[in-house]
């Protein structure tokens, strides 16, 4: 990621983490004068919890509004129309389909309508096994009737975090990536933040968005003591030409620890199918496993017969920061002065996200600092042009412009030179940075033709060794040696 | 070559458009060329040959040129013949779109040099050969860390590029590319480990087992799969467990110390293209379902070489996409079969190519086998009833087999018009 | 014989067949083979045993943007014990375009009467 070195950054505001949530607050606040530094500990932005995610954009009958989350899901589902048109990042709101598979599961149903019409979830609708058939023709026969919430929708959430972080940045938010925060001191009126390798940030306030790793900075801030709970989703995604692609998300009738395991079609055009749900210790661990996999597969089938095991193009596997009540945690710290959790954020994060900004923004201002709107915010991102969104005689201008668009790099996504370079222009210096970003190598060879073009761009653009050319971070260093 | 604008873009017409200038695309252009029609070649790479340029070892060419030749040097001499002949290339060149459905077909090409390119043509020929199946496909468990590499990827990076992905390798799956690629790492200096193979016997040849495994010193391990990578940046080890009943064994399993895994897991022929044209494809071989004359299910639109099935040997696709280059010709002069049957895969026969045949003008059928066995005995039968047997000394899954039917062999045949010739092995 | 311990197992690759070859030394130091199917089985055994040779192809560092290493291969099959040296020479040299495939970079290596030769031609490059 383009990243400041921070040698000794002084800012108004430090945010710690620059995933969804972190990089909403960011935006929000840098619409007014405020110097403000985005931190993360990975290599680029959105590489820990928005990495991995199901992407979806809640339909608000999920939770009761006396938390939080619910609150929060409700109105950050509403900003995305506005967010798209400014950012320039792949939405669709394709709506959600809640299955029923028994006369019990549709009590369930008969809850969760009423639990969003309460919530205000816009145009939910009760159907009947007609009505849903009606909607998705490949659902299990067995359904008996479900629940249709047509405001969800589906999103890449590290793509939308790229736009959000350049807009961010593009109003003046400085971002300092393999910035791992191991230790803050007071100084005067200041925070003085160290990183692991030695640099240092100043700030007045501190937004703790550290996902996983909350616990931990609030420690390090000596702010309250909490918990957070690693819970591993696995997933499995599956090859656009699947036969068992929806039109709309669907999802089983959800259980006490998660919202059960889904069946995706992502904006992008491919199927995601899970998240399992399980209680790990390590916060690290994004290993997947044979007996979990094995799961998402059989209870994909329940939601679409047609899900089979030669379409699936890669595993993997996220990790949500819950805390052990369920609900997000936003407040003023009550022990350290000035300094704001952001802890919890769990699904539905995604949805919330843009809420949360505005939420901390409000928590910011209470806390003390000054929010004066500044006069030249500007909202928008400049489009930057795919060539599969284009029709050929789109192209063959574009490629007049810049051969570099002519150039197929990956043929299974169809990413043009001109994008990847674009990528790496913007700061994505790593192989996956360029996959998240630009979505080459994330098709069905999964970079088996396209990662030594890549490699070779690298070079050409960074100017770069070989040696230095990493999957995502230190350690993940891609050649040993030459000949 | 016609060449007119519209809008700017430009616009080709041809009678035949070659996709792909591998060892397929190469031989079915150089034979439209042969007889006279035109052709245009494209190419997505810089270079010509496909594939056949980053398989630096030898073993080509005995049965095209009568000696042994590396890749390159197979490559090198249908280039030479494709460049002298009248063939227009166009390299750096990706189709994108093929609108098929009509008689005259369009493509439409992506390339820095020409921009967008229209070729409007009579005729297509699928040549686009394969991909390498991946950690995804075999949906191998564990972290994601750098160092897992396809085994043909890792051969671009070696022997194009001249980078050593990693020191300490295990390679997944005893196919020819893992097992060659066991000696190419190896004799740049890495430390192979182990070769762990799902099936109970090897994929690849025995040749390649002699020369790359056992000179080496490096294990095979049959029925065993990698159950596990371990590794958070880079790949640290692998679990390796024997198969129980096609069941990885958690309790003899064992743990293998590397910083590079590489997959040879198999090749899937690269038809996306072909099924967005709205081409059936045969799920036994992933490739278009072809006629006696290998045209798909589109008129007009005929594959060969990888992309229709995945080949042993090089020799055996140029072979292959000679006869399409050359049926596609007939097909522009409307020279159809007047009729013919179909072919029914048999016991023991996991796939046949074609699935048609012309009883007027008997040909090569390219077939595997199911299971592995010495002298073994083909059999073909027409509508139940045995019409030849062919002895076959050596037959494995791993290793295509073929037989060429003569004229006479149909000779004294009684035809219906729904017939099937059946083929199996005992 | 039949009690006696082979003093080689090997399998022919001849041919697809693949036999399983045992060797065997009798007291006037002959070899003989068992196990093969046809009369090339020995004669593969007595050289794998005696003289084994292999086909080397490698590269060779080559001054060239597109492509920076030049495949190579030996002319025949090369002692085995000469591999290695060969490998570290091929690796040591450099080739400058243009070159044409079949082109002799090391003559009679080592005196064993094999050539490393150019298995790619490389244009020259501006």
């Amino acid at each position: 990621m383009a990243s400041t070195d921070a040698a000794a950054v002084r800012a108004d505001v430090a945010i710690i983490g620059a995933g969804l949530s972190g990089s909403c607050i960011a935006r929000q606040l840098s619409a007014y004068e405020l110097d403000i530094v985005l931190l993360d500990k990975e290599c680029d932005v959105s590489m820990g919890v928005s990495r991995a995610n199901s992407g979806i954009v809640h339909g608000g009958f999920h939770h009761n509004l006396k938390y939080l989350k619910s609150r929060l899901e409700i109105r950050g589902n509403l900003m995305y129309d506005r967010l798209q048109r400014e950012l320039d990042f792949p939405f669709k709101r394709c709506g959600i389909l809640v299955a029923a598979l028994n006369d019990e599961e549709m009590k369930y149903i008969d809850h969760l309508y009423t639990q969003g019409v309460e919530n205000g979830a816009i145009g939910i609708e009760m159907c009947s096994r007609e009505r849903m058939f009606e909607l998705e023709p490949k659902l299990n026969p067995d359904c008996v009737g479900g629940l249709h919430a047509p405001g969800g929708g589906v999103l890449e959430p590290y793509r939308f975090v790229f736009s959000v972080v350049e807009s961010a940045q593009k109003n003046g938010v400085e971002v300092v990536t393999n910035f791992e925060v191991v230790h803050a001191e007071r100084a005067g009126e200041r925070y003085r933040i160290h990183a692991a390798d030695g640099r240092q940030v100043e700030a007045r306030y501190v937004v703790n968005a550290a996902g996983l790793f909350a616990d931990r900075v609030s420690e390090i801030f000596g702010a309250e003591e909490f918990q957070i709970i690693p819970r591993k989703g696995e997933y499995f995604l599956l090859d656009r030409a699947t036969e068992a692609a929806p039109q709309r998300v669907l999802f089983p009738v959800p259980t006490k620890v998660s919202k059960g395991m889904l069946v995706i079609p992502t904006v992008e055009g491919t199927v995601l199918i899970g998240p399992t749900a399980q209680e790990i210790e390590d916060k690290e661990d994004v290993s997947t496993n044979a007996d979990q996999l094995n799961l998402i597969l059989d209870q994909a089938r329940k939601m679409v017969p047609k899900v089979s095991q030669t379409d699936v193009i890669t595993a993997f596997s996220g990790l949500r920061p819950a805390l052990a009540d369920g609900d997000f945690y936003i407040d003023i710290s009550a022990k350290a002065p000035n300094f704001i959790q952001v802890a919890g954020i769990q699904s539905p994060g995604l949805t919330a996200a843009p809420a949360i900004g505005e939420y901390v923004k409000d928590l910011v201002k209470k806390a003390g600092c000054s929010l004066v709107e500044k006069a030249d915010w500007d909202p928008y991102v400049s489009k930057l042009p795919r060539i599969r969104d284009l029709g050929p005689y789109e192209a063959d201008n574009l490629v007049n412009a810049n051969p570099a668009y002519g150039n197929v790099v990956c043929r299974c996504e169809e990413i043009s030179e001109a994008e990847i370079v674009e990528a790496i222009r913007r700061g994505h210096t790593t192989l996956d940075g360029i996959k998240y970003f630009t979505r080459a190598g994330m098709g069905r060879c999964q970079g088996g033709f396209c990662s030594y073009k890549i490699i070779k761009l690298l070079i050409r653009e960074t100017g770069m060794s070989y040696k230095d050319i990493q999957k995502c971070g230190a350690g993940s260093e891609l050649l040993r040696d030459a000949l | 070559m016609h060449c007119e604008g519209r809008e700017g873009m430009k616009e080709l017409q041809y009678d035949v458009l070659v996709i792909g200038a591998g060892a397929a695309g190469l031989a079915a252009a150089l034979e439209v060329s042969r007889n006279n029609a035109s052709c245009a070649l494209v190419e997505r790479e810089s270079h010509l040959g496909g594939i056949l340029i980053q398989c630096i070892h030898n073993g080509f060419g005995l049965e095209e040129y009568k000696e042994e030749l590396t890749g390159p040097e197979f490559a090198e001499r249908q280039v030479q013949a494709v460049r002298a002949a009248d063939v227009d290339i166009f390299t750096d060149t990706t189709v994108t779109q093929l609108n098929a459905e009509n008689d005259r077909k369009e493509a439409y090409c992506y390339s820095a040099v020409y921009g967008v390119l229209r070729i409007s043509v009579r005729a297509v020929i699928l040549a686009m050969g394969c991909r390498e199946r991946n950690r995804g496909n075999i949906r191998t468990p564990g972290t994601r860390p750098a160092g897992v590499y396809t085994a043909g990827l890792a051969q671009r990076l070696v022997n194009i590029e001249g980078y050593i992905p990693g020191q300490d390798v295990v390679i997944v799956g005893s196919g020819d590319i893992g097992l060659i690629m066991a000696r190419r790492m190896t004799w740049v200096g890495a430390k192979v480990h182990a070769v762990i193979e799902i099936q109970p016997y090897p994929s690849g040849l025995t040749r390649n087992i002699v020369q790359c495994l056992n000179d080496f010193d490096i294990p095979l391990y049959l029925s065993h799969v990698v159950s596990r990578i371990e590794g958070k940046q880079r790949v640290e080890k692998v679990q390796v467990s024997p198969l129980t009943n096609g069941i990885p064994d958690e309790e003899n399993s064992f743990e293998i110390p590397c910083d590079t895994l590489l997959l040879s897991v198999g090749l899937i022929p690269e038809n996306e293209l072909s099924k967005e044209a709205g081409m059936e494809i045969n799920p036994q071989t992933n490739g278009a379902l072809v006629d006696a004359t290998m045209m798909t299910s589109i008129d007009g639109v005929f594959s060969c070489g990888n992309v229709l099935h995945v080949h042993d040997l090089a020799d055996w696709v140029a072979e292959e996409a000679r006869r399409a280059g050359a049926y596609a010709v007939r097909y522009l002069r409307n020279e159809r079969p007047k009729r013919q049957i179909r072919i029914k895969a048999g016991a023991n026969v996991r796939y046949i190519n074609p699935a048609m045949f012309d009883p007027d003008n008997p040909d090569k059928l390219y077939f595997r086998s199911l299971i592995v066995k010495n002298q073994a005995k083909l059999q073909i039968k027409l509508d139940h009833k045995p019409v030849k047997e062919v002895r076959l000394s050596h037959v494995q899954p791993s290793e295509m087999l073929h037989v060429k039917l003569k004229p006479k062999d149909v000779a004294g045949w009684n035809i219906m018009k729904d017939s099937v010739l059946e083929v199996s092995i005992e | 014989m039949s009690q006696q311990e082979p003093i080689r197992e090997m399998i022919c690759i001849s041919c697809p067949l693949g036999c399983h070859l045992s060797l065997y030394k009798d007291e006037n130091d002959e070899l003989t083979v068992t196990g093969n199917k046809c009369k090339r089985g020995v004669v593969y055994a007595e050289e794998e045993y005696y003289a084994p040779k292999r086909v080397v192809t490698c590269t060779c560092p080559a001054e060239s943007e597109v492509f920076p290493r030049l495949p190579v291969r030996t002319t025949t099959s090369l002692p085995k014990e000469h591999i290695d040296a060969l490998l570290r020479a091929a690796y040591a040299l450099t080739v400058k375009p243009p070159v044409a495939c079949g082109e002799v970079l090391i003559e009679n290596f080592e005196g064993t009467g094999v050539d490393l030769i150019a298995s790619m031609s490389l244009g020259a490059e501006q």
